[in-house]
């Protein structure tokens, strides 16, 4: 077995106590905490004793909290999330219909805040200590510090209503919500797979204000780990005797420092996606985007209990998911790290 | 030689040490604050909105407008000389409002940080400290935690927990606890393996006593330098509860709540409800967020250069 396989495996078997760490802090949050939920859930109006008591039974809430546990963990092995109070739908089932639409935002959204980021960070270090640097610092400070559920209404307030340019929430506009058929659910692929330009332009349109508003949210983390890093990079000896041969300074850092500058940027870029998520059910509510987070913020409103735990464990389990594959990609960025 | 030797007090209480250290420290640091612009103007934002804040808590009609009353004014009124930031959809007058909004925001923010750095600190000096399986389980616990989106966690726990100050507090508060103990375990881990805290153990001194007196002091320069960087990130998150309804009751000011409020009128071009609320939100976060600039920059002069 190859050393990558080896840490792979070694890798997925630490994941599995995480997991189970994390779905019984759940678990516990949810029903050992204050509050009933079945009461919650009936919307804390004076309800009968006898209908309480038949939705705990119904809900599995009589029985001792050993065995609700161990219903809950059963339940989650077998892909069995439970189905919503409130539209008595199997709860997976409607986390994966909606689950293409996160993912594309927080591609999208990842995606500005890495071109945006990594640039203004780039062109910051390679200015240090001027005007652009101090400029941009100031922008990287002011992007940690802004709500970005403010950001997204702003940007609605300025290019959907003032100047009409975008539309101002949704994933397809008009006429195009009905007649478009999606195959993956991933609407700008489905788009070119059906070769329909002009859904593809509505989806781009629809796409633009929600995944600059989540990029820009993280652009600030970005752009401060790329500065500090490429001055890093940028002090090192080897840079200086490449200045002394005289190239040019284009050459140094594109050639010379960038590569280098890189590795911890990457690192930082496959951290963020816990912090995606969360910035995901704050513009998903803005934009009225129909993904996994307005469908865990619906699902609080409503009080409907299976949905806001399935949602939570399906998170949960994508972002171990997802920390699990950026720990494997280091070693194809940086040929130093061996398994 | 006099007859008797005077023991001195030696059992000075550790409130009391830790003021005398932090005064001493205030006043010895005086000329390292020089040349601090950025934790100066830190400073300077957030306590004017403490004092705003506590201002306008003693009389909320300071502007001549009161931040819950009607008034008689055209409704929905762009900003004009008399309502600064214009008017709402009840008539009530904004820029009252705004400055009163921060309320729930300083409040919930300072509490749940303090909660959370108390938590989050005493589990860490003890995890870090004694080591063992205590510590696997912790740090794997925390781990798992600080590995779900904090914002997700805090909007599900204060929907389980009702709306309001008091369950905003415990939700921020709990989400942030692995935070403080992730920074407070690394740094106890140093300070166990020192030589003087295997001298003071073969002194015969218990757990408790090298845990509070020399592992604790050891973590409060990181604690304090991720506690102002934390409560910016507290700002952002209880306007966002706010936003999202799970803040105070209406009519109370309230930022987060405003700006949802506004969000009702962005399509008739009402910018102004949810501009001025939002810009409140970013300056006093920045403020808290320079003061941590500021704490970093003084505890790692190294690191002033690059700005990390």
């Amino acid at each position: 077995m190859s050393g990558l396989m080896r840490y792979a495996l070694q890798r997925l078997l630490l994941t599995i106590p995480m997991v189970f760490i994390l779905l019984t802090v759940i678990f516990l949050v949810l029903r050992v905490m204050p509050g009933d939920p079945v009461s919650a859930m009936l919307g804390g109006r004076p309800v009968p004793p006898e209908v309480l008591q038949s939705y705990r039974v119904k809900m599995g809430f009589d029985k001792s909290l050993p065995v609700q546990y161990a219903t809950y963990l059963g339940g989650i092995l077998r892909g069995d999330f439970g189905s919503s109070t409130r539209t008595s739908t199997p709860v997976l089932e409607e986390l994966l219909s909606r689950f293409p639409a996160t993912i594309e935002l927080a591609l999208f959204g990842l995606l500005v805040a890495g071109i945006l980021g990594f640039s203004t960070g780039i062109l910051a270090a390679t200015r240090a200590d001027r005007p652009v640097d101090h400029g941009i610092r100031i922008f990287h400070i002011a992007s940690f510090a802004m709500p970005l559920f403010w950001l997204g209404l702003m940007f609605q307030v300025f290019f959907a209503v003032k100047l009409k340019w975008l539309p101002v929430a949704g994933r397809l506009g008009g006429q195009m919500a009905f007649s478009f058929e999606p195959i993956t659910g991933f609407y700008m692929l489905d788009a070119i797979l059906r070769w329909d330009g002009k859904a593809l332009a509505d989806i781009a349109r629809h796409l633009a204000l929600p995944s600059l508003t989540l990029g820009i949210a993280l652009t600030g983390l970005l752009g401060r780990v790329s500065r500090a890093s490429m001055l890093e990079v940028l002090d090192q000896d080897y840079i200086t005797t490449a200045r002394a041969k005289g190239l040019s300074e284009r050459i140094v850092v594109l050639r010379h420092a960038l590569r280098n500058a890189l590795i911890p940027i990457v690192t930082i870029f496959g951290l963020q996606f816990a912090a995606l998520m969360g910035g995901a059910v704050l513009t998903e509510t803005v934009f009225s985007w129909p993904g996994i987070a307005s469908y865990l913020m619906r699902a609080i409103s409503a009080r409907d209990y299976p949905a806001i735990q399935g949602s939570v464990v399906f998170i949960a389990l994508f972002i171990s998911l997802i920390n699990l594959i950026v720990d494997l990609f280091y070693s194809t960025i940086d040929p130093r790290v061996r398994y | 030689m006099s007859e008797s030797y005077v023991t001195p007090p030696i059992r000075r209480s550790l409130l009391a040490d830790g003021a005398v250290r932090l005064i001493r420290g205030i006043t010895r640091g005086r000329h390292a604050l020089r040349g601090q612009t950025v934790l100066k103007v830190g400073v300077v934002i957030v306590f004017a909105f403490l004092l705003m804040t506590a201002l306008t808590q003693a009389w909320p009609a300071i502007t001549g407008f009161h931040p819950t009353q009607y008034r008689d004014a055209t409704r929905l009124e762009p900003p004009t000389t008399t309502h600064w930031m214009g008017t709402d959809q009840l008539q009530r007058d904004v820029f009252s409002r705004i400055l009163g909004g921060g309320y729930a925001s300083l409040v919930v923010a300072f509490a749940a940080v303090a909660m959370s750095m108390i938590a989050g600190s005493v589990l860490g000096w003890i995890s870090g400290y004694t080591g063992g399986w205590l510590d696997r389980g912790l740090s794997l616990t925390m781990d798992a935690i600080y590995s779900f989106p904090s914002m997700i966690l805090a909007i599900v726990l204060v929907a389980m927990f009702g709306s309001g100050i008091g369950p905003m507090i415990w939700a921020v508060g709990f989400v942030y606890i692995p935070t403080y103990f992730r920074v407070t375990r690394a740094e106890a881990l140093q300070v166990r393996e020192t030589t003087y805290v295997e001298a003071i153990k073969a002194v015969g001194a218990g757990r408790t006593r090298i845990i509070l007196r020399h592992v604790a002091p050891n973590t409060v320069n990181a604690i304090m330098a991720v506690s102002s960087f934390n409560l910016a990130d507290a700002i952002l998150t209880v306007a966002a509860l706010s936003f999202l309804g799970f803040g105070l009751p209406p009519p109370a000011p309230d930022w987060g709540f405003d700006i949802q409020n506004g969000q009702k009128y962005l399509q008739s071009g009402s910018w102004w409800m949810i501009t001025f609320p939002g810009l409140m939100i970013i300056t006093l976060s920045l403020g808290f967020g320079l003061i941590g600039e500021g704490i970093s920059d003084l505890l790692n002069p190294r690191r002033r250069r690059k700005h990390v």
